[in-house]
């Protein structure tokens, strides 16, 4: 048992950094330097450079296309893009849709759909949520109908992220008779957007970006060819899904670097106590936040690298993934609310155009503090989405504990 | 990057799980920690035949090994049984000193009688006004040619009653809190001028308060340079932090699984506590603390076995985090147990009492959170 990497990985540590020196580009370098929201084409762009490389789907079997990397190989990767500030990749396609096709899907649809996610030639979105479905995910309303070689589709689907730049959605519908128990009822079906019968409506979230989508389906017709495996298995293939989104959404790499970053900012800004001119990293109270702060982040990172370590023995990862997911979030959250305090009253303007694409103008309060309080409000989301932290607790009891 | 365990640390963990689970059953614990000694010396010399005592060593002083990986492994089982035989203070703070201070005569004539099981040994430190800081220290050792005048009181001395030959932290010289200056050197137990008041800790454990009252010993009593002995010591109860640290992953697994299990059979209106969501998710809780602990514990491990300097920091945050579980796991336990979990019948207050001792040995939560955040 050791954490020192071998002559090879420190190599490999090399060429990852090379590469990101040399290809990630210096535009998106400054957007996420300058809290500016990254568009489409800057998520596009930067994976079509990883996918030249043979780098973007890093979770992916080799046979697929994917990298072959050991954990610590992908535990490199991840470091080396945080602290070059690079994104990372939308996990919709490569990370989410993609094991299913590659696990679940057939030959055909294999062919079909990934080498262009892989390539970043279409872009994906989720179709689980529903106004009414949202923890109790397996009660969802949207109806798929065979109706020969078709399947009709109508209902709504809510939360979608970026759905407005989606090309395809892959969705859980309901196929079964309605007296079918829920789950058993389910099934995973992949739908292009530019189907006649489909709406997209954006939905504002507290930071007042278009972030996520309600999608609509009026007699949405589907080739039945675009159903994953079987009818009625939509459940069980998502639940795989589900578990690959949870290892996901731990952001250990991003959090680590907007640990440092809060550190250094914290050096340089006052503690506003009477009398002490003093910085707030010197504050007591904030130290001992920040500190216990580091610490859980580094054992979470453990907790990852152990998972990852048990995944690349051939085991899938188990419902340990939901401490990632719970411990991950509440830590994102925890930074975020932390910079809100450190802005102080410059956490108060709420200039949106700031933080777009193209803005000009001189930014108010310093260091992007003004960005601090919407992300935080947006931010809320993470202990909610993916399966709310509660639902994550639920799965830790039944699926370990036993209860 | 490796997270598997070597052959021989596997065959050490399958050797020391085995001794637990069928030597070591809750009525025999507490029969051994309710003796006149408090620990079983037939057990003492298994451990010693088995080989156990040398773990903390190097190769070349006749040990196991000596990583700290394979501290871990011993002490998280020895963990699971709430182990009161004095392994702690004999191989890990006295046995440490002694091989990382003393000459080849002083491993000689201390270290292997200590790894074949043929002398109790332990180490004095804490003072009653030192609390954490291990350059507090008021016991004076006065060198006058070849003969060394000892004064001074000692704390709560783990193994303090049993050891025959004890290790002493003493000023030579400078302030009371000077770093340069701090000595060790060992004393027959037996000597004139020592007071010895023992008794049982709130774990089970046995310590004693030592007075030192102008005990004279030779200087070849001293181990290392006389003045410069901070940086060992120091080392030495990092090493022994991490072994608690351990041994409360081991507790904490033990005390979360009798909880669960306790909580699938008690029934309260008309059903188990199991099926509670209030009590569940309490459980859940409990659940990733432990998660997250053994991750900050192995990380300790690796990073106290790569000798790049280091290791106090990541000592610190296991210390810390570790400490936060320890509370949390050993009083939801009691918690959910109910009214049967303050009971000294249940061994589950017994884990509680061991996680609460272990919070505030070799620095509690707190100390090393901000030691954490100092470095």
């Amino acid at each position: 048992m050791n954490i020192d990497f071998s002559a090879d990985e420190l190599a490999f540590q090399q060429e990852v950094s090379t590469f990101l020196a040399e290809e990630f580009p210096e535009e998106i370098r400054n957007k996420t330097a300058n809290s500016i929201e990254l568009g489409k084409d800057d998520y596009v762009n930067w994976q079509k450079i990883l996918a030249k490389k043979g780098w973007a789907a890093t979770n992916w079997p080799v046979e697929y296309g994917g990298t072959g990397w050991t954990p610590t190989q992908k535990y490199i990767f991840g470091n080396e893009c945080a602290k070059a500030g690079a994104p990372e990749v939308m996990a919709f396609g490569l990370k989410m849709v993609a094991p299913v096709i590659y696990i679940y899907g057939n030959e055909e649809q294999k062919q079909r759909f990934l080498p262009d996610i892989l390539a970043s030639n279409v872009w994906w979105c989720q179709g689980y949520s529903e106004p009414n479905a949202g923890s109790d995910l397996a009660s969802l309303k949207t109806t798929a109908v065979r109706e020969g070689d078709e399947y009709v589709v109508n209902g709504t689907k809510t939360w979608t992220t970026l759905g407005q730049h989606a090309d395809w959605i892959f969705c859980l519908v309901r196929t079964g008779a309605a007296d079918v128990k829920n789950q058993n009822a389910i099934s995973f079906l992949l739908i292009d957007m530019k189907t006649p019968g489909i709406n997209v409506s954006p939905i504002y979230l507290l930071d007042g970006s278009p972030e996520v989508n309600e999608v609509h389906f009026d007699n949405v017709r589907v080739p039945a060819e675009n159903l994953i495996g079987e009818e009625g298995k939509g459940w069980t293939y998502a639940k795989v899904l589900l578990t690959h989104e949870r290892t996901n959404i731990a952001g250990v790499t991003d959090s680590k670097n907007r640990l440092k970053d809060l550190k250094e900012k914290a050096a340089t800004t006052s503690d506003g106590m009477p009398g002490s001119h003093s910085m707030l990293s010197d504050n007591p109270a904030w130290q001992q936040k920040v500190a216990e702060l580091e610490i859980e982040l580094l054992a979470l990172e453990y907790t990852e690298l152990k998972t990852l370590a048990a995944v690349s023995t051939g085991k899938a990862p188990g419902p340990e993934s939901s401490i990632l997911k719970i411990k991950g979030t509440e830590i994102q959250q925890t930074i975020d609310i932390l910079n809100v305090e450190m802005a102080g009253y410059y956490g108060l303007p709420f200039v949106r155009d700031q933080f777009m694409d193209g803005f000009d103008g001189v930014p108010i309060g310093p260091d992007q503090a003004a960005a601090s309080a919407p992300i935080y409000f947006n931010n809320r989301k993470a202990t909610i989405y993916g399966g709310s932290n509660e639902i994550q607790t639920n799965i830790i009891c039944k699926a370990v504990l036993g209860l | 990057m490796d997270f598997s365990y070597s052959e021989e640390q596997q065959m050490l963990q399958d050797s020391v799980s085995k001794f637990i689970s069928t030597e070591y059953d809750w009525d025999s614990r507490q029969a051994i920690a309710k003796s006149e000694t408090g620990f079983s010396a037939d057990h003492w010399q298994l451990f010693a035949e088995l080989g156990w005592l040398t773990v903390p060593f190097k190769e070349d002083d006749g040990g196991f090994g000596g990583s700290a990986v394979d501290l871990i492994v011993t002490m998280e089982e020895f963990g699971k049984g709430l182990l009161v035989e004095p392994f702690l203070a004999n191989t890990i703070l006295a046995g440490t000193l002694i091989a990382e201070a003393g000459s080849s005569e002083q491993k000689t004539e201390l270290l292997t009688p200590l790894m074949e099981g043929n002398v109790q040994l332990a180490f004095a430190y804490a003072e009653p006004q030192s609390r954490y800081e291990l350059a507090n220290i008021q016991c004076s050792a006065v060198i006058n040619g070849d003969e060394i005048v000892l004064n001074g009181h000692k704390a709560v001395v783990l193994n303090g009653a049993a050891a025959e030959k004890i290790l002493v932290s003493v000023r030579t010289s400078g302030d009371a809190c000077d770093r340069e200056g701090v000595s060790l050197l060992w004393v027959d137990a037996n000597s004139a001028g020592i007071r010895r008041e023992s008794y049982a800790s709130v774990d089970g454990q046995r310590a004693a308060d030592i007075w030192f009252d102008n005990v004279t010993l030779p200087t070849s009593n001293l181990l290392g340079d006389v003045g410069e002995a901070i940086d060992v010591i120091e080392m030495t109860i990092d090493r022994a932090a991490l072994a608690i640290c351990a041994e409360a992953v081991g507790a904490m697994q033990m005390s979360l699984f009798k909880t669960v299990e306790y909580s699938k059979i008690r029934k309260q209106f008309n059903t188990t506590l199991s099926t509670f969501q209030a009590l569940q998710h309490r459980m859940a809780n409990m659940f990733i603390e432990v998660e997250q602990a053994k991750s900050i514990l192995l990380m300790a491990a690796m990073e106290m076995d790569r000798l790049d300097g280091k290791a106090p920091k990541a000592l610190s945050a296991a210390k810390s985090r570790i400490g936060k579980a320890a509370r949390l796991v050993g009083e939801e336990s009691i918690q959910i147990h109910g009214g049967i979990g303050v009971t000294d019948e249940l061994d589950v207050g017994h884990y509680f009492k061991r996680l609460t001792a272990i919070q505030f040995s070799f620095g509690s939560t707190d100390y090393h959170t901000a030691r954490f955040a100092a470095s």
